[in-house]
């Protein structure tokens, strides 16, 4: 029995980690914010690393493994807040294309030169617009999808069908939301020709619990990290001649927040696992992993800009970034009211 | 990751399930206290066959099995599986017993450690005193070496089953003026010795678990102290350190979590299912990831102690303090599940569950304040998880500063 990452995760985590903390410090992510540089500045070294082939069969130039160790790598891209479509492109349109075997684009997504984004509003719950789908040519918006700079899109339909498309034969704008690291956008159709991909709902619905789960460990490593922040900060900065993190009311908070934070990690790396195995219950730990990590998640992100006092109001330490990512994460692919709803209902409750 | 324990463990589980289904009608019910016979046989039956004592060796009252966690997991997991009666877990077995064993010596562990485990010898652990609860190594009741007996004098408090104890583990003042974490003894000593008063305490269910209990002048014989003079505090330590990860195991909080849902879908508010309230499903669903959570970090760290290839400590640490207040909400979505008739208590002809949604409700809020409170614990998360500072130290009123003092 062993419940934990293996020596080859352990590894490949510590070389992504290092990798981020070089390639990716907060000024970058500045720079990105300021508009001076685009995420795929970002993605090519990801992709350089085997990120973006991570899932990939190695027939078509991947490395081939599995959920947990996509969780390991989230967590670690969640903890740098770093930019780049890796849920999108790297595991949720790269499991999606394998499965249904439309196996053309892996190769070149593989090597982090073509991204495919994910317009699914429709079948996780659209707030507004729809697609529909008339002799293969797509009509209508989807908003919010997952990657602003993609060159192609898989589009569900609200009956669960998979349409890719180019971007070149959309309408394409950028949403400006909270978190810069993480893009979307809106795209419209006019009768543009896409491909059927597949026509079975479950796929969609497994790429959509692989994409939650990878969100999980997205958060859990952001929220890692501004805990992590929150600590340093309070052994650090002195008020009524005291370092803060000497004050009962700051050490609680610090506390709480790795009370709750702790056993998430746990609780991550089994959803992960449960994919690489198939258990009965992957689906349900997904939604519930995901809708978790969305309430810890904002609890930490709240909590640790307090212990910061109006420092963590600012942008100077740029603790805001992680915020925001966090709360992102909370509401793309399903806000937890609506995944706990799904939770109930794959409980048969 | 790899979560199988192994083809080898097959039939070790293949042999307890057998066990558990032939002999479960043997188990205590829910009258038999701890000093009925049935108890007794019961907890000899479960020794006999190494699912209780395990580990203990055989000269000790044990079955004397090689330690193996796997092994001790599967046990739990079938017994609970079942809902099968764990045997007897006192504080005796719990907490005295695993001292004795590592720091007892041989006349102790072999006088006190097959009696306390067959649920023949019953425990109290006297530790919390009026003026001395989060702030234990500040305890003052005192005992004097008179001859070849302590003479000991003071008061404890809370201390639970103390009325029905034949024994009691305790912690007294023996050096006066060493430095408070140096001067505590631990000793042991019979409940009918002459000078010991029991006042029963009544709790917020209404049982009278907990006493007050009052030393004057009672005599103990001088060999039956545990460890060395002054060396006490290290001894309750070891002993407190086995107390806080059994008082909330997700196990448990998961077995609830699935009462809850039954409860969900036979209470109905208006002929309306429970169940089918988006509000309730919500909350329900709440609690269960929040359980997952727990239950997959109580997978990590068994499997840290088997592996010993992870570190840890942060993850153990936070178990207390989450698991309890868990458990304190899942009985208190229970509660309200039922609305007022979740307030139906003693002979109430509506109670559900016999009444235990309430009482669970309760008794956790206990389990929350004993055993080191939710405040205690995130001093020590911050402290030794996080590295942060202790509390500052506040000269006492009385003590006047040094040069003050020169200076008048
Ligand atoms: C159900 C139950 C069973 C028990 N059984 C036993 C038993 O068998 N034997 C035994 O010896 N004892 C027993 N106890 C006692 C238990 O260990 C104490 O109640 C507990 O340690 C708290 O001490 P106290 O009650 O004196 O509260 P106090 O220490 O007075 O605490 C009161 C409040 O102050 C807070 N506080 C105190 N110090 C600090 C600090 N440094 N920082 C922040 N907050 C602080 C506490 O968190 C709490 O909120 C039992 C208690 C309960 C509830």
């Amino acid at each position: 029995m062993e419940f934990g990452l293996s020596q080859d995760q352990l590894l490949l985590d510590d070389s992504v980690r290092k990798f981020l903390a070089s390639e990716v410090p907060l000024d970058k992510v500045r720079q990105l914010a300021a508009g001076e540089v685009n995420d795929a500045s970002f993605w090519q070294g990801l992709a350089d690393m085997g990120l973006a082939g991570l899932i990939i069969p190695e027939a078509h130039g991947g490395a081939d493994l599995g959920m947990l160790d996509a969780v390991a790598i989230a967590e670690a891209l969640g903890y740098a807040a770093c930019p780049g479509p890796f849920l999108s492109t790297a595991i949720m349109s790269a499991y999606l294309l394998n499965q249904a075997g439309a196996t053309d684009p892996l190769a070149r997504m593989a090597t982090g030169e073509y991204r495919v984004g994910v317009a699914f509003g429709d079948v996780i719950g659209s707030r507004k617009g729809q697609v529909t789908e008339i002799n293969s040519a797509l009509s209508g918006q989807s908003l919010f999808a997952l990657d602003a700079d993609a060159d192609a899109y898989l589009v569900a339909l609200s009956d669960g069908r998979v349409f890719m498309i180019e971007a070149s034969e959309v309408g394409r704008s950028i949403l400006s939301t909270i978190d810069v690291t993480q893009s979307v956008c809106e795209l419209s159709f006019d009768q543009s020709p896409a491909c059927l991909v597949s026509s079975n709902p479950e796929l969609v619905w497994q790429t959509i619990y692989r994409g939650r789960v990878i969100q999980a460990a997205d958060t859990l490593g952001a929220a890692q990290y501004m805990l992590d922040q929150a600590v340093a900060y309070s052994l650090d900065r002195k008020q009524f001649n005291r370092v803060i993190g000497s004050f009962q009311a700051v050490k609680h908070m610090c506390a709480e927040m790795a009370s709750q934070l702790e056993p998430c990690r746990a609780f991550a790396w089994y959803a992960g696992h449960a994919f690489d195995e198939s258990t009965d219950d992957a689906a349900l730990t997904a939604c519930h992993a995901k809708a978790h990590l969305a309430e810890v998640g904002q609890f930490v992100a709240k909590t640790s800009t307090e212990v910061h006092g109006g420092m963590g109001f600012t942008d100077l330490v740029g603790l805001h970034y992680w915020f925001k990512r966090i709360g992102f994460n909370r509401q793309l692919l399903g806000s937890p009211e609506a995944v706990r709803h799904e939770a109930a209902q794959l409980s048969d409750l | 990751m790899d979560l199988s324990y192994g083809s080898e463990y097959d039939a070790f589980r293949e042999e307890v399930k057998s066990f558990v289904r032939s002999n479960k009608h043997k188990q205590p019910q829910l009258g038999d206290g701890i000093k009925s016979q049935a108890m007794r046989d019961w907890q000899r039956l479960l020794i006999e066959h190494g699912y209780h004592s395990r580990t203990i060796a055989r000269e000790y009252g044990g079955y004397g099995a090689e330690p193996d966690i796997i092994k001790s997991r599967i046990i739990a997991e079938e017994f609970g599986a079942e809902r099968v009666h764990r045997g007897f877990n006192g504080q005796g077995v719990t907490m005295l017993t695993p001292v004795l064993l590592e720091m007892g010596t041989e006349e102790q562990k072999k006088a006190f450690v097959e009696p306390t485990i067959k649920a023949e010898m019953i425990w109290c652990q006297g530790y919390s005193e009026p003026g001395a609860g989060s702030d234990l190594a500040s305890l003052t009741t005192k005992a004097e070496l008179d001859g070849e007996e302590w003479v000991i004098n003071g008061q404890k408090i809370w201390t639970s089953t103390a009325h029905h104890a034949d024994w009691i583990f305790c912690l007294v003042r023996t050096e006066a003026d060493a430095p408070k974490h140096l001067g505590i003894s631990f000793l042991l000593f019979r409940m009918d010795t002459p000078g010991i008063e029991i006042r029963p305490l009544v709790d917020m269910t209404g049982d009278a678990n907990f006493n007050e209990v009052f030393f004057t002048d009672v005599r103990v014989p001088k060999h039956q102290i545990v460890g060395q003079r002054g060396q006490g505090w290290q001894v309750a330590n070891a002993i407190l350190g086995h107390e806080r990860g059994s008082l909330a195991t997700p196990d448990a909080a998961m077995n609830r979590l699935n009462g809850v849902k039954r409860l969900m879908r036979e209470e109905s508010i208006n002929g309306e299912p429970v169940m089918s309230n988006a509000v309730f499903r919500d909350r329900l669903m709440k609690l269960e990831g929040r359980a997952l959570a727990m239950q997959y970090n109580d997978m990590r760290l068994l499997s840290a102690k088997i592996n010993k290839n992870q570190n840890v400590r942060l993850a153990g640490m936070i178990v207390k303090l989450i698991g309890t207040e868990l458990r304190h909400e899942i009985e208190c979505l229970g509660i309200d599940v039922m609305g007022e008739i979740g307030l139906s208590y003693g002979n109430n002809p509506h109670k559900r569950g016999h009444g235990s949604w309430q009482y669970q409700y309760m008794f956790y809020l206990g389990l929350i304040i004993g055993g080191g409170t939710s405040q205690i614990q995130k001093n020590i998360i911050s402290e030794r998880g996080l590295g942060m500072p202790k509390e500052p130290k506040i000269p006492s009123k009385t003590a006047v500063p040094k040069t003050a003092a020169r200076e008048a």
